[in-house]
């Protein structure tokens, strides 16, 4: 899997490195005997030989999520400098993990021992980017990272690193895409601080291609009256993992986690989802909605923990699932585990068909039967969508839900 | 506008409808009144298109075509209209955009061009004031948290909307207080004309005295029992089914 790749030349520090390539040494890929890979199967990514290639992007079009936004863009990983921004707003500078110096990347909040992923990410990164929101800015234009993949059995291992400053406001979209990968793998990490009191949206939008793989893990710690949002939406990717993984040390925090996913073909997408409220008087909200067409299989998993003494805790979990034919299917599994009494929590998970008398109820006024079912769906995945504030995201969203599906949701 | 002949139909291997006849002309409203149980709802979805049941005799010529022959949505745009007897609710499906679509599908399947979104507008207007649906209803998700009336008032607006040839109205007086009966019935004489006819199920008569039917017909155990003009249903009224039953077995 590995021989074609060669070390990381970031300036990350050694430490890290040696526990990322001791964990790579003595670690094999997970099997669907683990637990947290029970329903993913990744067998297949250690039988690829990648590469990690330098390719160019001839045409942002298709890419472009937002018009007006500071845009980075990476190809399999590596910074592309004359397709990205040169002008970077006020209240936030913006660097490539390349351009950085030694000392400059912060130590890692991720977790490198036993964490294949994770460990892959750091020994062989390949680029990334640093964003530091100062503290008190708002920052009106989003940061946009556009990450494609390209080219056969490519490995991009891509890294986001935001620290969110005391009082500030930003927003950052990230769009991952492929244009003519084949077997190519998106092996991404974020790790993310959202001071005090600031707010932190996150928008990700997931179009890769039917034969990619992507595995995300977005490992965020919130202080004080912070709010950190995220808006995952997945659209195309072959296999898909997200680990969602937040820690909420700070008290009078919001968190919201909404996901949508639409899937077809034999499209594989697992959402994992982990909210450790370590302090009292927070609140968290998980809202995850998925279509699955054809022989896709999804994969919900959210756990939420309430320590010992984090009383006031409102966390709430749902996900609901459509499932569009007899082949497809979805393991669905929201989970609390509270060490606390005071607190309000719930979760709830759905799966079915659409409803049946809805359909001819509309096909009786006249609908053909195709519009009545995309009307359904846009009516069930919309709650999500409707969590979506950035216009821009939004219609970007919509455009590629007409592409890929055929649904005009507006 | 429609003629059933000997109309057969079972579900799950029941046999509900068994050899029903009805014809009825433009500008004609009917009257299908019946016990529970007799079949009403089940003519009015078959008629409709619903796949559950099976049609094992019969033919419903509708306006020159062969109606079973049709999937639902082409009896729609055909000019087939039913009124639920219970309207489901579509939670996030709002009521005028799903409206928008099915008159355009309607008009792009008739070969017409679509429908401006300020006609539409003034369409909506116009006709939910006739049903006088709050036109906040109008916009909100289909059926979602209205009260039966306001149900059953949404069905008459759809119908106000789509203009049918022939509606069928399935005990659409149900449920609701003289106000909100007169003002479903004062909806449908309204859209009442020489063209289109209605076929009205109900359970009680007092529908009959605000939407004044040509013919009463009485449907029992699948089959239209008895037919006559419209004080039928007062005498329906006054001595009740049993009296059909004992005239039957006589
Ligand atoms: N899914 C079903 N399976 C079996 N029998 C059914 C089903 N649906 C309705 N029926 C039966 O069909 C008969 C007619 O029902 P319906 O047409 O609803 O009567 P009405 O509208 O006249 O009250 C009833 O005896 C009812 O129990
Ligand atoms: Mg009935």
């Amino acid at each position: 899997m590995l021989e074609g790749l060669t070390p990381t030349t970031i300036l990350l520090d050694e430490k890290e490195l040696n526990s990322a390539q001791d964990t790579l040494a003595k670690n094999q890929l997970p099997t669907t005997r683990m637990e947290a890979w029970k329903y993913t199967r990744v067998a297949k990514l250690g039988k690829t030989n990648y590469t990690s290639s330098e390719e160019t992007v001839v045409s942002m079009d298709a890419y472009r999520i937002a018009a007006d936004a500071t845009t980075f863009v990476f190809v399999n990983g590596h910074f592309s400098e004359e397709l990205s921004s040169d002008e970077i707003p006020a209240g936030v500078s913006i660097s490539p993990l390349s351009a950085c110096m030694e000392g400059e990347i912060a130590s890692t909040n991720l977790v490198l021992e036993g964490e294949i992923f994770n460990a892959l990410n750091t020994a062989f990164l390949t680029d990334g980017i640093l964003i530091d929101i100062e503290a008190k800015a708002t920052v009106e234009k989003p940061v946009q990272i556009i990450h494609v993949l390209k080219g056969e059995a490519t490995l991009s291992n891509f890294k986001t690193i935001i620290n969110a400053g005391d009082f500030s406001k930003a927003g950052v979209i990230q769009g991952f895409f492929a244009e003519d990968a084949d077997k190519a793998f998106a092996n991404v990490t974020s790790e993310i601080s959202v001071g005090t009191n600031a707010f932190l949206t996150i928008d990700k939008i997931q179009y890769e291609a039917e034969n990619t793989s992507h595995i995300s893990t977005e490992q965020v710690s919130q202080e004080n009256d912070s709010t950190f949002t995220i808006n995952t939406i997945t659209l195309n990717g072959g296999l898909v993992r997200n680990n969602l993984n937040i820690e909420v040390i700070g008290e009078n925090c919001e968190t919201n986690l909404n996901g949508a996913y639409l899937l077809k073909g034999k499209q594989h997408v697992d959402n994992h989802s982990v909210v450790d409220h370590k302090v009292p008087n927070c609140n968290s909200n998980e809202l995850y909605k998925g279509v699955i067409d054809d022989k896709g299989t999804a994969v919900f998993n959210g756990k939420v923990f309430v320590r010992p003494d984090a009383q006031k805790i409102n966390a709430f979990q749902s996900n609901g699932n459509v499932l569009m034919t007899d082949d497809a299917s979805v393991n669905s599994k929201p989970e609390l585990e509270i060490y606390a009494d005071d607190v309000k929590c719930s979760h709830g998970s759905t799966t079915g068909q659409l409803d049946e008398e809805a359909v001819f109820y509309l096909r009786a006024r006249g609908l053909s039967e195709k519009s009545a079912r995309k009307l359904m769906v846009s009516a069930f995945i919309g709650d999500v969508l409707d969590k979506i504030e950035n216009e821009d995201v939004l219609n970007f969203t919509h455009g590629l839900l007409k592409d890929r599906f055929g649904w005009d949701f507006e | 506008m429609i003629t059933i002949k000997n109309l057969h139909a079972s579900i799950n291997g029941k046999e509900i409808l068994k050899g029903l006849d009805l014809t009825v002309n433009a500008g004609e409203v009917h009257a299908i009144m019946g016990p529970n149980g007799a079949g009403k709802s089940t003519l009015a979805s078959v008629l409709a298109g619903r796949e559950d049941y099976e049609i094992t005799e019969g033919s419903v010529d509708f306006d020159g075509t062969d109606l079973l022959d049709m999937d639902t949505e082409d009896r729609a745009r055909e000019g087939l209209f039913l009124a639920f007897q219970y309207p489901v609710e579509i939670p996030g499906v709002s009521n005028i955009n799903f409206l928008r679509t099915a008159i355009n599908e309607i008009r792009e399947y008739k070969g017409e061009e679509a429908m401006s979104a300020k006609e539409f507008m003034a369409t909506v207007r116009e006709k939910s004031a006739l049903v006088e649906l709050d036109p906040k209803l109008a916009s909100r998700s289909v059926n979602e948290g209205f009260s039966g009336g306001e149900k059953k008032r949404n069905e008459i607006f759809q119908m106000a909307m789509l203009e049918p040839k022939l509606s069928i109205l399935d005990e659409t007086d149900s449920g609701l207080d003289i106000d909100a009966l007169r003002i479903v019935a004062n909806g449908v004489n309204t859209l009442k004309g020489d063209d289109n006819a209605s076929i009205v199920i109900t359970h009680y008569q007092r529908l009959l005295d605000y939407i004044v039917p040509d013919f009463v017909h009485v449907l029992y155990d699948g089959k239209i029992v008895k037919s006559g003009p419209k004080e039928l249903a007062l005498e329906l009224e006054e001595k009740g089914y049993d009296w059909i039953k004992e005239e039957m077995t006589l």
